[in-house]
């Protein structure tokens, strides 16, 4: 399975995705909802650290040594672990990595695994391509269970069954689980009993778990992985074999570089002061935990992120998901109109640059760069900037369209002040299309008038006033 | 000071009314303003829409390098100059002309900014008896950051009936071109901004930007809400009646170039 097949995008467009998904109003309720509760929390816990923006300014900086030196601290961190008793492997692209899980897999002689939730597998599409070799992968985060009972997909990055609301899920449990009480209400504590009874037994049994990192440290070959369930660790502890899928931009050089980032991340992703767990490993420990333990450090596109001095900042992260809380884009379409792994802002800026601009094209537009998403980045990353770049290079990667020919043209009249000035004596033909008119003017005028033309421009008005001033100067 | 306005193009095209304002409360002031004609536009349609158009950069320069202080009523292309036009000469590898942009983006000022910075006043001696609400938008006060200057402004405007706009901090949905590309999503936006507009009771929708007035103010007008949009300078140079005067003072800067 190529990157191509398991990153989707474009196919349909985002605006047409977009188009079905504001008209959803159970979605349009469900992301409102619980998007503007996330932001509140955010906000409270953030406005409560007087040095947040110190903070911010240092995780950017940190992971920017990072991106600077990463062959230097993927060497380093595959030595520590190595060290340590881990397994590191290399994977280019989602294709290796994805071998080489199955390899590992397929070699204990299992054929299920219980998973954390990760981003990284879900990039690859892991699920899908262990089911091919016949291995059965159990998501054990509970809305990634959701998901998954529900044959859909993820639309958040922390929150990946937020399009869903516990009516909606009780359905699911009920007619997928296949354990779930008879009685089943869609109180929230119920449902988490339910997936906890469920989800027990998948604990108990597996021998191999999956999972990601939040972060991996360069000097000492750990990895961290942050939560609120529990899950993880079970995950995490329980198995001989652990297996986790590591992107290489995690990297952080040393243990004390957390200080920072366990401030960052659950004040901007959760909107709690600390995870509930923060899970912690070093290769292997004799005789406690997981005693098989593999490191996939994958690439799949991020070297080439790197190469573009404005675009590479969006290796620096986290994957807080804070952008998408904000954004008014996602707010109203949800994550799977973006048709990628990465959703809202961060998708936008990440998929094109991971899958090439020209198979994400509408992408980079699909943003009224309001410059939120920027304002709450915890490690200061420009989206707004990044995806003004990124429509440059679409547009530069285009054949000669209608539309490039229209700003070309506009560009020309606004070069020279003759042209300039008599293009602006056009202005009262708007009248013409002031409540409707042909495409594109129609996109406009579907839902709003055009402003009634002036009599005259300002420069016009200007000369005369100086001209009449002139005269009652003499 | 030599002090210039940079009107921004849809404002020497469509809102006239809004240069007009700010010419008149910088002479009421006392500051004399050039209208260099020359100028066109800075660009910030193109960019955003990716086409770098960097000849709209050094046109910009070119037109505004001589004089002490530029003022642009707008957050949006005040924004763009700052933070586009340096990135938009890099892009063309004319390293030259991004510092150049760089050093004329910090005579650059917002017509807020201008004012209580430069100036160093809230008060305009402004008369306004109307209710009025004031959407922040996006550009001003997260690329340009000119906080509550504006807001200040208003404050001090005799008979105004300032209300908070509630969920003041959310995008109106334009984006420029964003409102054609993505027409579904911009619509989206537009009706929660209309709606909390509608909320406040006012007659007056008042921002720093034409742009995002135009978006708003259509969706207003195509449901008959009955709300006008009003840029900040047209609020700032309303006066009371036999107070100041809406003939222009005698002093002022002839046109230039």
């Amino acid at each position: 399975m190529s990157a191509g097949e398991t990153i989707w995008v474009d196919n349909p467009p985002f605006p047409a995705n977009a188009k079905q998904a504001v008209n959803d109003a159970q979605l349009r309720r469900n992301i409102r909802n619980a998007t503007s509760t996330i932001r509140q929390r955010r906000a409270t816990m953030v406005e409560e650290l007087p040095d947040w923006q110190q903070l911010r300014t240092a995780g950017a900086a940190i992971k920017d040594e990072v991106l600077a030196h990463l062959d230097r601290y993927l060497e380093q961190f595959e030595q520590a672990a190595t060290q340590r008793g881990a397994h590191v492997h290399w994977a280019r692209d989602a294709d290796e990595a994805n071998c080489i899980v199955s390899s590992l897999v397929a070699a204990t002689g299992e054929r299920e695994v219980i998973k954390v939730k990760s981003m990284a597998t879900q990039e690859i599409g892991l699920v899908e391509a262990l089911a091919k070799r016949g291995i059965n992968a159990y998501e054990t985060d509970l809305a990634e269970l959701i998901v998954q009972l529900g044959h859909d997909r993820p639309s958040h990055i922390v929150v990946p069954a937020i399009h869903k609301n516990r009516r909606e899920i009780r359905e699911i449990f009920l007619r997928e689980m296949g354990d779930a009480p008879a009685d089943l209400s869609d109180d929230p504590h119920a449902l988490a009993e339910a997936a906890r009874r469920h989800l027990r037994r998948k604990f108990l049994q597996a021998k191999v778990a999956i999972s990601g990192a939040n972060f991996a440290i360069a000097e000492t070959g750990s990895l961290l992985v942050a939560e609120s369930e529990g899950n993880g660790r079970m995950c995490l502890t329980l198995p001989d074999t652990l297996i986790s899928v590591v992107g290489i931009e995690k990297l952080l050089p040393t243990f004390r570089d957390l200080e920072v980032f366990l401030q960052l991340l659950p004040r901007s992703s959760t909107g709690e002061r600390m995870n509930p767990y923060n899970s912690v490993w070093t290769g292997v420990t004799p005789g406690d935990g997981p005693q098989q333990v593999h490191i996939v450090l994958l690439d799949n596109g991020r070297t080439n992120v790197l190469r573009d001095q404005i675009g590479r900042q969006a290796l620096r992260c986290i994957r807080c998901a804070a952008c998408l809380n904000v954004c008014p884009v996602y707010e109203r379409t949800g994550g799977h109109a973006y048709g990628a792994t990465y959703p809202g802002p961060i998708g936008a800026v990440l998929t094109p640059q991971l899958v090439g601009v020209e198979h994400a094209a509408t992408l980079p537009f699909a943003s009224s760069l309001c410059g939120y998403c920027y304002e709450v980045c915890p490690v200061k990353i420009d989206i707004p900037t990044v995806l003004v770049k990124l429509r440059h290079d679409v547009v530069k990667a285009k054949q000669p369209s209608a539309e490039g020919a229209l700003f070309a043209a506009a560009g020309a009249v606004m070069r020279g002040r003759r042209r300039w000035t008599r293009a602006l004596r056009l202005a009262p033909l708007m009248r013409l299309f002031r409540h409707g008119g042909p495409p594109p003017i129609s996109r406009w005028t579907a839902v709003r008038d055009l402003p009634e033309p002036p009599r005259q421009s300002f420069r016009d008005w200007w000369v005369s006033r100086s001209v009449t001033k002139r005269g009652d100067q003499q | 000071m030599r002090v210039a306005l940079f009107t921004t193009c849809l404002v020497d095209a469509l809102f006239p009314d809004a240069g007009q304002a700010t010419v008149q409360v910088l002479e009421h002031l006392g500051q004399p303003v050039e209208f260099p004609l020359e100028q066109t536009c800075c660009g910030q349609m193109h960019a955003n829409s990716g086409y770098f158009e960097v000849a709209l950069v050094r046109r910009y320069v070119e037109v505004f390098s001589s004089y002490d202080a530029v003022v642009v009523p707008s957050g949006s292309c005040a924004a763009s100059i700052h933070h586009q036009h340096p990135m938009i000469a890099r892009a063309a590898g004319e390293h030259w002309l991004a510092k150049r942009a760089e050093a004329i983006a910090t005579k650059t000022f917002e017509l807020s900014q201008f004012l209580v910075d430069v100036m160093g006043t809230d008060d305009v001696g402004a008369y306004f008896p109307h209710r009025v609400t004031y959407h922040p938008t996006c550009h001003s006060i997260r690329m340009l950051g000119v906080r509550d200057r504006p807001l200040r402004l208003l404050r001090k405007v005799r008979g105004i009936d300032l209300v908070e706009l509630p969920r003041w901090d959310q995008c109106c949905g334009f984006g420029g071109t964003f409102s054609i590309k993505n027409p579904d999503v911009s619509a989206a936006m537009l009706a929660d901004k209309m709606e909390a507009v509608i909320m406040t009771g006012a007659e007056v929708l008042c921002a720093g930007d034409r742009s995002c007035l135009m978006h708003i103010g259509g969706g207003l007008d195509r449901i008959r809400a009955g709300i006008r949009t009003l840029h900040l300078a047209e609020i700032l140079a309303s006066t009371e009646p036999g107070y100041g005067t809406n003939q222009l003072p005698t002093d002022t800067a002839e046109t230039t170039r």
